[in-house]
């Protein structure tokens, strides 16, 4: 009924629109607003978790680390008596299939300090690292350029390094640093291989400001036989770290014959623990932040009806008139609401562009990451929103009777 | 009077009450009539005297509180809305006092509308639309806008609004209430040219001299019919 072509009814819709061009624009802005604002705030949101993910998780997830907790590393001896610091037996221990299924590797660490140099430039990596082969899995520490040195390397004492991206630019600048002879702690030893950067992991430390060496060698010739600073410890999956590191708990505290109930003389401490934690709190800022730009949008949504009210209210007599030349309730209602809906479109499309074009910028020091689902809900919801609010005033226009609306003045 | 034509309206008994109670005002008090196929009538009153509630339901703008109209041969009681939004659109053709036509809108487009809502196709409305223009002597003014235009101008595109669907009847409300003497001339000697055309034409007025151009008149008084005269130009 009716037969009025949708083509005809939209030309009639965007007329409405062009009529008042200031109004018309106003409201498209608050769309605009309230869309690009879902948009950037939930990027934002996911940036910053991703950025806290991201950080936590170069550490490696399944990484466990063991220290000590009676002051720790080369000084742990009187400064608590009854403390047994980390020994190269504990770390084998560590390494049992049976007693530890979900145990991958353990990797002794022990930590000497000293400076670099390269003729005559140098570097003063936060830690010498001395350990095993293992711990460049245990530690996911991927190598650059080079190659890893082996256990053949730890039996042997060999003088072999693999080095952080800090000192080999320190060292040796944009030259390969592969093969070529430094001194260290006043030793000399021979780079293998470069590590690839981690960046930093929080401020104060610098993870790629580190040296590692064969433990063998750096007992020898840097920090003497004390016991261990940590011992790197890594999960098989990230699934089963909780139950490697009650393993290593277990096992730690046979080899240190701790009661249990007494208090331990090591801590056993989990990357994933601080993901899990950090990740819910991140979760709950792109929640809030989601909140907040879905309250604007409302507000945009508003603006639509009150804009689509003046606009019923301003045209009845020429709603009137239209029904007294034959158009039917249908035509009316179709009018006004694609009116509406193509308000709100437009502010949703021009909404995504501007959300999508500001996130590729730097927000309050975070990367966005656009989502394509907050794009497409934005999108949606303009949509719904200039069918919803502008339901109301296009249905009250329709509904008017002709007569009424004639006498409209 | 064409005698034998078929009829395009039958009142029967109408009467229109607004608002209830002791507050209740009869606009209508029981109005019978017939108008037949090519008949100009003019239906005459001093305000308050329910002509323009008559108008009303004739044009199916409004309800009767009781009584039977038909237009042709369908009860408008027994249309619901989109029914008689397609009895508007293709039986009637409204002219108003103040013209009335859409805004910012170009004349051939306010013809255009009332096909539009029929479902004719563009190209066949635009032909249509400026067929009806010229038959008003607006041809040139096609693409004009209503503001652009005189108010003669203005009563002449709703003319050929309400033409262009070559509808059952034309109804006129005041049609040169708003206008000036010449422009009053050309607007009556247009209705009675498509009056000759065939189609019927009832016009709605206080004014004698505009009465005098119909062939018929039908006078009201307190919502009666109290005169009803056919005179032969």
């Amino acid at each position: 009924m009716g037969g009025l072509g949708l083509r005809e009814v939209w030309r009639f819709a965007s007329r409405g629109i062009t009529a008042n061009r200031m109004r018309s624009s106003l409201t498209v802005l608050g769309v605009l607003i309230g869309v690009s604002s879902v948009i950037v705030l939930t990027a934002v949101g996911n940036g910053s978790a991703l950025a806290v993910k991201q950080g936590i998780e170069k550490l490696g997830t399944n990484s466990i680390l063991v220290m000590s907790s009676g002051g720790g590393g080369r000084f742990s001896r009187g400064a608590n008596s009854n403390a047994k610091g980390l020994t190269l037996a504990d770390a084998k221990a560590l390494n049992d299939p049976i007693k530890a299924p979900d145990v991958k590797t353990a990797a002794p660490i022990l930590n000497a300090s000293g400076t670099c140099t390269y003729g005559n430039l140098s570097s003063t990596p936060q830690n010498i690292t001395g350990t095993w082969a293992s711990y460049f899995e245990a530690s996911n520490s991927p190598i650059d350029k080079g190659y890893y040195w082996s256990n053949d390397d730890v039996v042997a004492g060999r003088p072999v390094v693999i080095i952080g991206t800090t000192v080999a630019t320190d060292l040796f600048g944009t030259d390969s640093p592969l093969n070529q002879v430094i001194r260290c702690h006043g030793q000399s030893v021979t780079v293998v291989g470069v590590m690839k950067s981690k960046g930093s992991t929080g401020g104060f430390q610098d993870a790629d400001s580190i040296v590692i060496a064969p433990i063998t060698f750096v007992q020898r010739s840097m920090s003497g036989y004390g016991s261990l600073s940590q011992i790197q410890v890594e999960a098989t999956s990230a699934s089963t770290t909780t139950a490697a590191m009650d393993e290593v708990t277990a096992i730690m505290s046979a080899q240190h014959k701790i009661k249990a109930g007494a208090n331990a003389d090591y801590r056993v401490l989990n990357q994933a623990s601080i993901l899990a934690s950090s990740t819910t709190s991140s979760h709950t800022l792109t929640v809030l932040l989601a909140a907040i730009a879905a309250i604007s949008l409302l507000v945009g949504g508003i603006g639509i009806t009150n804009i689509m009210l003046v606009s019923v209210t301003e045209r009845t007599r020429e709603i009137g008139i239209r029904k007294a030349i034959g158009a039917p309730k249908s035509a009316i209602l179709t009018q006004f609401l694609i009116e509406a809906m193509l308000l709100s479109l437009l502010g949703g499309i021009s909404g995504v562009a501007l959300g999508v074009g500001i996130s590729h910028f730097t927000v309050l020091g975070v990367k966005p990451v656009v989502s394509l689902t907050s794009v497409l809900l934005a999108f949606i919801v303009s949509a719904l929103v200039g069918l919803i609010f502008g339901g109301w005033p296009a249905n009250r226009a329709a509904s008017l009777r002709p007569i009424e609306a004639l006498r409209y003045e | 009077m064409s005698q034998g034509s078929p009829l395009v309206v039958k009142v029967d008994g109408v009467t229109k009450v607004y608002g209830q109670g002791e507050t209740a005002v009869h606009a209508l008090r029981g109005v019978s009539l017939e108008i037949a196929q090519g008949e100009f009538v003019a239906i005459m009153g001093a305000s308050g005297s329910g002509k323009t509630t008559l108008m009303n339901i004739l044009g199916c703008l409004d309800i009767p509180t009781a009584g039977d109209y038909w237009i042709r041969n369908l009860n408008v009681a027994e249309l619901d809305e989109e029914q008689l939004s397609v009895v508007r659109s293709q039986l009637i053709g409204f002219v108003f006092q103040s013209f009335n036509l859409i805004p910012r809108t170009s004349a051939a487009q306010n013809v255009e509308l009332p096909l539009a809502y029929q479902g004719v196709s563009l190209s066949e409305r635009r032909k249509r639309a400026i067929k009806a223009l010229e038959s008003v002597g607006l041809g040139d003014r096609s693409r004009h806008e209503p503001q652009e235009l005189s108010g003669g101008q203005q009563q002449r595109v709703a003319i050929a609004r309400a033409l262009v669907t070559n509808p059952a009847m034309v109804l006129a409300d005041e049609p040169t209430g708003a206008l000036d003497t010449q422009s009053t001339k050309e607007i009556l000697e247009l209705l009675h040219k498509i009056n000759e055309t065939g189609s019927t034409v009832i016009v709605i007025t206080h004014e004698e001299e505009v009465a005098r151009a119909a062939r018929r008149m039908i006078r009201l008084r307190d919502g009666q019919v109290v005169e009803d005269t056919t005179w032969v130009a």
